[in-house]
């Protein structure tokens, strides 16, 4: 018996059958709560989720399911693997308890493979009546009548909220971010846009969603990225080469946003960062200050600026003069985003997560070319979706 | 026969229209007392389930804003969408209305009271009614 061997202390599961008046969330919570009480548990034991879900893939099933049981702020791991998906929910569970990172951790999985309507045609006729529906009871889409949920408006009252707590934070620090990123970007040939702008450009150009312009917010666009990764053992056995291009993982984090009085109504991207960058500088041993490149989620200018904050690049509500001084800058105290950023550098959405760990590793290998940031030695990246979920990773070039 | 089709239906759920002034109302946790909008399963906060009624305050103070200049289809621009902290407790997202949609004229802290609008009307000529916020 080993120290890491894994045991189920609680299971349950509903009902096989159709529900019309059920949703995949009510279906995977009381699965979720069965199990936890089965077990004489509770979520705060939890230190892991594993959520496996197809027809909802793409919707945070893990976050929507903890808005429900408990928002406790432990990694969530949505999957989809074809019918594996739930047994792959398991496997996230098992390797993390395998892997020391967790005592304790829940594996759901869960399908409703009906279609609920929004606007309901009443039953003698093809008229359109309004029928509630969902979980709000809405009888039409709320987006834009009950204020906006659409991510340049969220990110926008994300950084407003920033500046109405502290001075020296408005328009024109949050449009400097995204000039700073369009003109770091021109250094790098893999940016999906390479073009400098003035910061009179930047805060002319069409407005989104106050204070977000156009070029304050990033592109669509399409890519990959990929890492390659081994154990101490396994480097131990390769060659000089690449043991000496190696970089160490020396930290690797993931959380889910806690519950507070607001985070429901507007996604809080403040506590989970906070969170994952602290726990990650604990791991690695390393400071902020220690940092010699960051590449941070600015899906939007207003989201790089509250990030020098939780992230701790600069000191607590300081984050509109980090950027007055110039302090993120390529040659400033600590670099953020010299890829360009997603403003500039692009967000294809499933590969920014790996690419800003490609970017770090490049500078500390080196490797950067007209961008690289000279003598890296440590980096830090953050990514952020919302619903939510948060990973930080520290880099180091140590000696392998 | 059926009957008559509702002369109006508020926009969601926790819009309470027929039981005097219009107001929301949430679900509040027994356990920690943490309010929802939405149907429940359990308390977020505490993991329990167990929930009663809670009618909120239709007073309150802007947390946070945007002004909406691209918005989904069939939705006017520009619009302020804020985030209001209620009297007594509750967070909420709407419009602000009855305010010029302008960074000048909108701040943290300033203070809001509930207001109705039409959100449309359906082929029975039932109208669906919002919420919003304006400057108190």
């Amino acid at each position: 018996m080993a120290e890491n061997d894994v045991w189920i202390i609680g299971a349950a599961m509903t009902k096989f059958g159709r529900y019309l008046d059920k949703d995949v969330i009510d279906l995977a919570s009381e699965a979720s709560m069965a199990a936890l009480d089965d077990g004489d548990v509770s979520i705060y034991d939890m230190d892991v989720l594993g959520a496996g879900n197809l027809m909802e893939a793409a919707s945070g099933i893990g976050q929507r399911i903890q808005k429900q049981i408990g928002q406790t702020g432990i990694p969530v791991y949505n999957v989809a693997n074809a019918c594996a998906t739930g047994a792959t929910a398991v496997r996230c569970v098992f390797l993390a308890i395998k892997a020391g990172e967790a005592d304790a951790g829940l594996a759901v999985g869960c399908e409703q493979m009906g279609k609920a309507g929004l606007l309901g045609a009443s039953a003698r006729s093809d008229k359109q009546v309004y029928e509630p529906s969902g979980r709000y009871g809405a009888v039409m889409s709320v987006e834009g009548r009950l204020g906006t949920t659409l991510m340049p408006g969220v990110f926008a009252q994300a950084g407003m909220e920033y500046a109405g707590r502290h001075d020296g934070v408005g328009f024109e620090q949050f449009a400097k971010v995204a000039e700073k990123n369009h003109a770091h970007s021109t250094l790098n040939p893999l940016a999906q846009y390479q073009k400098a702008f003035s910061l009179e450009e930047v805060m002319g150009a069409d407005m989104m969603a106050y204070p977000n312009t156009l070029l304050m917010c990033c592109p669509t666009g399409d890519g990959a990225a990929a890492l390659v990764m081994v154990s101490e053992a396994k480097l131990r056995t390769l060659s000089d080469e690449q043991r000496r291009r190696a970089v160490k993982v020396s930290a690797s984090v993931m959380t889910s946003d806690p519950w507070t009085d607001a985070d429901q109504v507007q996604p809080d991207v403040n506590t989970l960062t906070r969170a994952a960058a602290d726990r990650a500088y604990e791991q690695s041993g390393v400071d902020p200050k220690d940092l010699d490149l960051v590449e941070l989620h600015d899906c939007f200018a207003t989201a790089e600026l509250i990030h020098y904050d939780n992230l701790r690049l600069c000191e607590p509500g300081e984050a509109g003069k980090f950027i007055d001084e110039r302090g993120p800058w390529r040659d400033g105290s600590t670099p953020v985003n010299v890829s360009g950023g997603l403003i500039s550098k692009g967000h294809p959405l499933g590969a920014t997560g790996v690419a800003n760990l490609y970017e770090v590793a490049t500078h500390l290998r080196g490797e950067a070319g007209d961008r690289q940031v000279d003598g890296a030695k440590v980096g830090l990246t953050h990514v952020i979706g919302l619903g939510s979920a948060c990973a930080v990773h520290v880099l180091e070039k140590a000696a392998a | 026969m059926t009957d008559a089709p509702p002369a109006r239906v508020p926009l969601v759920d926790y819009l309470v229209l027929d039981d005097g002034d219009p107001h929301l109302v949430a679900n509040e946790s027994t356990e920690t007392g943490a309010l929802y909008f939405d149907r429940r399963n359990a308390d977020a906060k505490s993991g329990r389930p167990g929930f009663k009624q809670r009618r909120l305050e239709n007073t309150g103070t802007v947390r946070t804003f945007t002004i909406v200049h691209r918005a989904a289809p069939g939705v006017p621009t520009p619009y302020v969408s804020v985030v209001v902290d209620l009297d007594g407790g509750g967070v909420v997202k709407a419009n602000l209305l009855n305010v010029e949609p302008d960074p000048d004229q909108v701040r943290a802290g300033m203070p809001v009271r509930l207001t109705t609008f039409t959100a449309g009307t359906d082929d029975n000529g039932t109208e669906a009614v919002g919420f919003a916020y304006e400057p108190a």
